[in-house]
């Protein structure tokens, strides 16, 4: 066998790696799809969307869970990008490279990495207590806001190092400010980068149970949220609960209630996607 | 031995309770169609939770402006919750510990609790075990007792005519009040045990783990067994003691209802707290717990206390409304 042939044998044989590696995943997603919506596909309904949580599994609905997930998933956005996408251009834009910028590096690395329990126990002692915001969706998004907040900054701080240094030095040139050059340039060049960012943190925030369950949010509750300050449920709280009770219905209706989260997600993601195919399409360098 | 706690059900009451109730809150009555409002905030054990949301689903017919809302943050958050005063009601599968009475003394609350409903805690094992009938209290507890970690490893160490396998143990999660409950009954202290078996929050783990593992040996609510019964096999629970009960006995409605299924039956609580019960909607609905749990707390799956004694913890609960300890109240 020539080296060129061993080569191409082994080009090959990582082809094949790759394809059994990527194939991996989705298999089992998959498998995990179809038996959930085999399961749960026929409990899903409008009644299901728009019913009160119940005793009875086939009586019961996910409308205050549902709406609960959107309203977090809505405060958690407004509170989390300002502050992270600022967090990210501050610590890449106008921060002074040092020691206190690599401190502030690896502990923003490291609180990535912090049990999302960890961060409901913040949440608790200071938003619902010291704050008296009380089990409120304010609480709960501020807490899930603390724990995106890393992604966030640590994907702006990548999208906008990914912009070239020429664009920076041209806007310079014409006698741009520091400011302006990032508003108008830097931050449109990576805004698709960054709202990938975004949408994978909100994704993570969207199936947290641990930390909202320490602040107090609640498994019933008859009514939907019509303010911040309201109480409420989430969808991976009920589903939780459904899953851990004897009867094998409200294992049905947990599965439907998956497809429910699975759908927002989706959506979200889809918009992100959007959103990005659009942005990329305005910059013309 | 009966070891269901229902003779000491004591409401504590503060030594120089600062907290005088008013009387009036005794007097709101649970008929239909009130034009309460306000909240009831509920919390706690997520065993007790099924009863609860039941109760909160019906109750909603009969109040529907009086938002309650529960909480599944487990027996021992929802007691830290409650001795702050920061919910009125809490689920608890287990009885209020000294600690928490503690806090909620210093914040000047006064407490009642309130039993609902019984559990029967079910040993089960594998449905194609054939050599498990019946076991005794005292060889549960050699199999779960902290000292047997490490060393009771086969079934033939607890009878010698047993197969000479590894025996594999599933029990609920250390946090939960199911433990608390278990280790109490069987080992004689709370909160201990063997530290190797396999535990999980989720019950429905453990019925999973159970039925597929022919030597394994677990436990859990009575529900999880009778929802599953074709999978797993229930032990019959001898406690030695022939005054409630003759020989071992399965963990059944009748027999925990009874109370001869013993020790392993178990009360389920709902605890109220003195400020919350100020507020006419509380009190109406804890009036309307106790007037509905019979029926609500078998629909979900656990057994009801008998009638009388949601009489008496209705009259109990009257008494502390209207101020337990002021003279008017003693009679």
């Amino acid at each position: 066998m020539t080296n060129s042939e061993r080569n191409r044998l082994k080009d090959k044989a990582f082809q094949v790696f790759g394809i059994f590696c990527t194939f991996i995943g989705l298999v089992v997603l998959g498998i995990f799809l179809i038996d959930i919506i085999i399961e749960g596909s026929r409990r899903l309904d409008w009644d299901f969307l728009t019913s009160l949580p119940s005793r009875r599994a086939s009586r019961a609905g996910i409308l205050t869970a549902w709406v609960g997930t959107l309203w977090i998933l809505v405060l958690t956005t407004l509170i989390a990008l300002p502050l992270g996408v600022a967090a990210g251009l501050y610590l890449e834009e106008y921060g002074r490279k040092g020691r206190w910028a690599n401190f502030l590096e690896i502990n923003i690395a490291n609180l990535a990495g912090v049990p999302s329990i960890i961060y409901g126990l913040l949440g608790l002692e200071i938003f619902v207590r010291q704050m008296r915001l009380g089990s409120s969706l304010l609480a709960g998004a501020l807490t899930l806001s603390l724990l995106i907040l890393p992604i966030i900054i640590v994907t702006t701080r990548e999208a906008i190092k990914a912009v070239p240094r020429s664009i920076r030095d041209g806007s310079y040139a014409l006698g741009a400010s520091k400011w302006q050059t990032v508003w108008n340039q830097v931050l449109p060049a990576s805004f698709g980068s960054i709202l990938t960012g975004i949408i994978l943190a909100l994704s993570r925030a969207v199936g947290e149970t641990a930390p909202l369950i320490v602040i107090g949010a609640l498994a019933y509750v008859p009514f939907t949220p019509s303010s911040p300050l309201d109480e409420f449920t989430v969808l991976p709280i009920q589903i939780f609960n459904w899953t851990s009770r004897p009867q094998a219905a409200f294992l049905e209706n947990a599965a439907a209630a998956i497809i429910a989260l699975l759908v927002i997600t989706f959506l979200l993601n889809g918009i992100a996607v959007y959103l990005r195919n659009r942005q990329q399409r305005k910059i013309k360098w | 031995m009966l070891k269901l706690k229902l003779t000491n059900l004591n409401a504590a009451v503060l030594v120089g309770a600062t907290v005088l109730f008013s009387a009036c809150g005794g007097n709101a009555g649970s008929e239909g169609g009130s034009d309460l409002t306000g909240s009831v905030q509920i919390d706690g054990s997520s065993t007790v939770y099924p009863i609860t949301e039941a109760v909160a689903e019906e109750y909603r017919a009969e109040a529907p402006d009086v938002r309650v809302t529960v909480g599944v943050s487990g027996s021992g958050s929802g007691f830290k919750k409650f001795s702050r005063g920061e919910i009125d009601i809490t689920n608890a599968s287990r009885p209020i510990n000294d600690e928490e009475a503690k806090t909620a003394e210093q914040n000047g609350l006064a407490y009642l609790e309130i039993p609902v409903a019984y559990d029967g805690l079910t040993v089960v094992v594998h449905p194609e075990n054939d050599w498990v009938k019946e076991i005794t209290v005292a060889e549960l507890k050699k199999i779960w007792e902290p000292a047997a970690q490490g060393k009771i490893k086969r079934w033939n160490q607890i009878r010698p005519e047993w197969p000479d396998q590894e025996i594999h143990l599933y029990g609920p999660g250390v946090e939960s009040g199911t433990y608390d409950y278990f280790t109490e009954a069987i080992v004689g202290k709370s909160h201990s045990s063997r530290g190797d078996f396999t535990a999980s929050e989720d019950d429905n783990v453990l019925v999973q783990g159970v039925s597929t593992d022919k030597y394994a040996l677990g436990f859990f609510g009575l529900a999880y067994y009778e929802e599953n019964q074709g999978k797993l096999k229930a032990v019959a629970v001898d406690d030695g003691d022939d005054s409630n009960g003759k020989g071992a006995i399965v963990a059944s409605l009748e027999t925990v209802k009874d109370g001869s299924y013993a020790p392993l039956s178990r009360p389920l609580f709902i605890y109220v707290q003195s400020k919350a019960v100020e507020r006419p909607e509380v009190v109406d609905f804890v009036n309307f717990y106790l007037e509905n749990a019979a029926v609500l707390s078998e629909e979900v799956g656990y057994i009801p206390l008998p009638d009388e004694l949601y009489k008496e913890q209705q009259q109990k609960f009257e008494q502390f409304v209207s101020g337990k300890g002021a003279a008017t109240a003693q009679q």
